[in-house]
This record gives C-alpha cells, sequence and structure tokens, in this order.
C-alpha cells in the first residue's frame, strides 16, 4: 500500500485518497488563443519513469488538495505539500 | 519451418519427442534490415509476420529488450471480442474477430481461441437501453449482438446473484456470441514461429536504447546488442512507448498505469462464457485449467511498477462477489500488474510520427491483446506503404488536436479515468 503523509491528517492509507493527475501541466491563460498550448495543457504528458509532481485529494480526511512527489517506478513519496503553497 | 500436423505428432512419437525443432531461431542481429519492429509482443511479432506474409517484406527484426511473451502479452485477461460503439472502433476490432477465427490455421498454431460468448450485465432499465443502442449499432456493421432479458441471463449463467438481496439486481444483458478468449502464450508463440519462418529475425535480450539519425530521418536504432540500422523503425512497446519515443523526441498524449489481473485455485467447469459486471468494473472467465481469470479498474496513478496495490485487489474481490456470491471462498491463487499506456480516450494510436522513418503502435489502454491480429495486419500496412490502413484511420495522433478522439469510455481527457 502506499502511505501518504497529509500535512493535516499524518500518515494515512492511500485509499483515503483520489489521484488527481500530472501536476506539472502547466493551464494557459484564460485568454491564450492559441489552440497548441491547449492542446498540450489537456493532453501531452512527460509520463516520467522516475520522479513525478502529481495532485490527490483527501477525499475522506481533511478533503485538502495535496501535491505528491512519487517515484513512479517504486511508488517511493518524496514529498507531500498544500496545493495552494504550490509555486504558480 | 516444420509444419505441425497429425502426421508430425505420430513421427515425433516413434522417435521419442526427441527431434522436435525449436520453434523459432535464436538470430542474432544482421547490420542492417529493411525493417525494424521494436517490440516483442503479440503487436510486434504480428507487425512482423504480416509484412512478410502480406507484403512480401522479410528483411525484418524483432528487437524484444526480454524475452517473447514476457511483456504485456503475457500478462493480459485473454478477453476477444468487439462489442464497440463508435465508429472506427467497431470495424477495427470486428476485423481482428475475423482474423482470430482464422488464426489458428493462418499460423499452424494452435492459438485455442475459444468462441465463449462474452455477457455483460445490465443493472438498470437504462443501462439496457444503452446495450441496445450499442447492439443496434453492432449489428448495422455486420457484428453479432444479442439483448438477453433477466430471465435468459438467469438461464445462461444462473450463477450469479439473481436473489432478491442483489446490490444491483441484474435486468438483462448483452451478448456477443462470437467473443471469447485465446492462449496468450500461444499467440506470442504462434505469431513468433510463423514469422520466423518468413526469415524474420526475432532477437530476444536486445533492448532498444536510443535512434541513429541521419538528418532528421531516424535510420537505426541503437540496441544492448550495438547499432543496428533500418529502413523504417516502428515502435510495438505499449507500456513503454512514452519512455522510447521521448528518445526520439516525441512527447505523447500517453499516461502508463499498472492493472491487475488474478487467477484463482482451479474449479470444476463453472463459467462458461466471459462474465463482465455492468455495474463495476470486473470480468470473468474460467481458464481451460479450471482457474478464474478476472480483472477489474487501474489502480489509478501512474506507475511502471509492474506490480499492482492491494486496494484494488479489494476492490475486485468485492465486485467479484457482489456479482458472483458462490465464489466468496475461493482462493486466489496470484495476481500480477501489467503496464499500459493510456491515452486520454482509452483508444489506440497507431501512426506515422512526425519524425521521418518512425511509425508509431501503442496507446492501447488495457484493449491490446484482443486486438493483436488487426493492429498487426495494420501496421505492417503502415510500415509496408507508409500510410494508414483505412481500418486505423481513426487511430491518428492528431485526433486530440483536432477533437475527433475516439473516448468510448466517455471519461473525458483523464487517462487514468479510462
Amino acid at each position: 500500500m502506499l502511505r501518504i503523509d497529509c500535512p493535516c491528517c499524518g500518515p494515512r492509507d492511500h485509499d483515503e485518497f483520489r489521484y488527481g493527475g500530472d501536476a506539472s501541466a502547466v493551464r494557459p491563460a484564460h485568454d491564450d488563443p492559441d489552440p497548441e498550448a491547449w492542446y498540450r495543457y489537456v493532453y501531452v504528458r512527460k509520463n516520467p519513469a522516475g520522479l513525478h509532481r502529481e495532485f490527490w485529494q483527501h477525499v475522506t480526511g481533511c478533503r485538502q488538495w495535496l501535491v505528491i512527489e512519487r517515484d513512479t517506478r517504486n511508488h517511493a513519496i518524496a514529498s507531500v505539500g498544500f496545493t495552494r503553497n504550490m509555486p504558480a | 519451418m516444420a509444419r505441425y500436423s497429425a502426421f508430425s505428432i505420430f513421427r515425433n512419437a516413434l522417435s521419442g519427442q526427441k527431434n522436435w525443432r525449436r520453434a523459432w531461431r535464436a538470430a542474432e542481429p544482421k547490420p542492417a534490415y529493411d525493417v525494424i519492429v521494436v517490440g516483442g509482443g503479440g503487436h510486434g511479432l504480428a507487425t512482423a509476420f504480416y509484412l512478410a506474409e502480406n507484403h512480401g517484406i522479410r528483411n525484418v527484426a524483432v528487437l524484444e529488450k526480454g524475452y517473447v511473451g514476457g511483456g504485456n502479452v503475457g500478462r493480459n485477461t485473454t478477453v476477444i471480442r468487439s462489442n464497440y460503439l463508435l465508429d472506427g472502433n467497431t470495424q477495427f476490432y470486428e476485423f481482428s474477430v475475423k482474423l482470430w477465427e482464422g488464426l489458428s490455421r493462418a499460423l499452424n498454431f494452435n492459438v485455442m481461441f475459444s468462441q465463449r460468448g462474452q455477457i455483460v450485465t445490465a443493472h438498470s432499465a437504462d443501462q439496457l437501453d444503452t446495450f441496445s443502442h450499442r447492439a443496434n449499432i453492432m449489428r448495422l456493421n455486420g457484428i453479432d449482438a444479442d439483448i438477453l432479458d433477466r430471465d435468459a441471463v438467469r438461464r445462461l449463467v444462473p450463477y450469479l446473484d439473481f436473489s432478491e438481496t442483489a446490490r444491483f439486481p441484474i435486468h438483462g444483458a448483452i451478448l456477443q456470441g462470437r467473443a471469447g478468449t485465446a492462449r496468450h502464450d500461444a499467440v506470442a508463440w504462434g505469431y513468433a514461429r510463423a514469422a520466423d519462418g518468413h526469415g524474420v529475425d526475432i532477437i530476444q535480450n536486445c533492448e532498444v536504447t536510443g535512434f541513429v539519425r541521419n538528418g532528421e530521418r531516424i535510420v537505426g536504432v541503437e540496441t544492448s546488442k550495438g547499432r543496428i540500422g533500418a529502413g523504417k523503425v516502428g515502435l510495438a512497446v505499449a507500456g513503454h512507448t512514452s519512455l522510447l519515443a521521448a528518445e526520439a523526441g516525441l512527447e505523447l498524449p500517453i499516461e502508463s498505469h499498472v492493472l491487475q489481473a488474478f487467477v484463482t485455485e482451479p474449479l470444476k467447469p463453472l463459467v462458461d462464457h466471459v462474465v463482465a459486471y455492468g455495474a463495476d468494473h470486473f470480468y470473468v472467465s474460467q481458464s481451460d485449467k479450471g482457474g478464474l481469470v478476472f480483472g477489474g479498474n487501474l489502480d489509478g496513478y501512474n506507475s511502471y511498477a509492474q506490480r499492482g496495490n492491494l486496494g484494488v485487489v479489494r476492490e475486485v474481490a468485492e465486485a467479484a462477489i457482489a456479482l458472483m456470491p458462490c465464489i466468496s471462498r475461493v482462493r486466489l491463487l496470484r495476481h500480477w500488474g501489467g503496464v499500459m499506456d493510456m491515452t486520454p480516450d482509452a483508444s489506440p494510436i497507431i501512426c506515422p510520427t512526425p519524425i521521418e522513418g518512425l511509425y508509431l503502435n501503442g496507446g492501447w489502454c488495457y484493449g491490446g491483446f484482443k486486438a493483436t491480429p488487426a493492429s498487426g495486419w495494420c501496421f505492417a500496412h503502415m510500415l509496408a506503404t507508409g500510410k494508414p490502413h483505412p481500418l486505423t484511420a481513426a487511430y491518428a495522433l492528431d485526433r486530440f488536436r483536432t477533437g475527433h478522439t475516439l473516448d468510448e469510455a466517455g471519461a473525458g481527457p483523464s487517462a487514468w479515468l479510462q
């Protein structure tokens, strides 16, 4: 089992969380007219074998959205932080 | 290649089974090939076979980083069906089922294709309506489909939960009688042997680590066995497509996710069909050895780990028992994980890439096994002619740019929800 150390609730089983996808995809500005930028944001992913920054929500705990760095080869978690503290 | 026949069994029996020839040569790489297919799984081997069989291109190598049959072709749950709804999918997967129907004969190798039929249960009147819609689309495409009411389902599969206390009562089902299963290892071995018989070099333990370029064009691959030249390179490395494509400078709309599969201890014959649970994600068939083979949802987060997580084991077991309470005390023998190329619309990508000389066959999500013959057939066509086969025209990479996605699951652009 993955154990996620929630900054609010402490270490919890990952079944309490919902995966929210790749956190490194950057949303274009709301009025960005470039379809290529939107295509990349919606669809294209780096999909690394290694450290991956991703969103998780603690749905059955504090409901906070978190950003987690996890190794996709062995599920080792390098860091956990609040999404709201993420650099823009 | 010595052909298998009743006579060859008889002759080899007389000589104490000591003179069977190996099924394919242990080839070492030549300096260059007309076509290199990266990936010695079902799709790669099928591609090599059809390149030789349909197009007469025999100077072909299949490069496999491990051993033939050691990847996803040996990690799936062997289900074959063509009960699709969307244009592009229906025709492609039906073509595949038709190839399956003649595959053992075409390969001179028994792939044990068993058309036992697939039943997908419906658990509300609305769901049965959507299944009727699907059945109509299938029939319009010449694919067999039947809608069953509750009593008909009960007659076919009486061991499902038809009790008053069923959490999701069964209203009916959709049945595709020509769906079924095949022996997945045999598919890999059969294609490998038949391709080898046409002169294709199948090179195992040969990992592709990079590409050789001449200007913009790809003219070969770097491997753990050295540099090999190629007129064209086709990637068929599902699960690791994005890693290899990244070596060529391509970024793709693909995420890698783990899907688990399960086998129980052997039972007496119980499940005659492939049965899928319409109220949750669970499907089951019984192998010829008696084990129930089943699967469920993705683990749900990016992973290359080839191993699963116990949370999904529990979810799948819950779904299994909700549908078939009679197996609640059956023991699981083993379970395993395979790495899937998940695309944002759950449909594959088979297309020429923007890089000259490089062709892509990937993004199979968890539907790759049933597609094996058609995938190989169409990819071979593309490698031979440089153009997509009409049956895979809908699987172009630029469909995500142009909005022509084939979102069969209707889950939107979130690969882990497909």
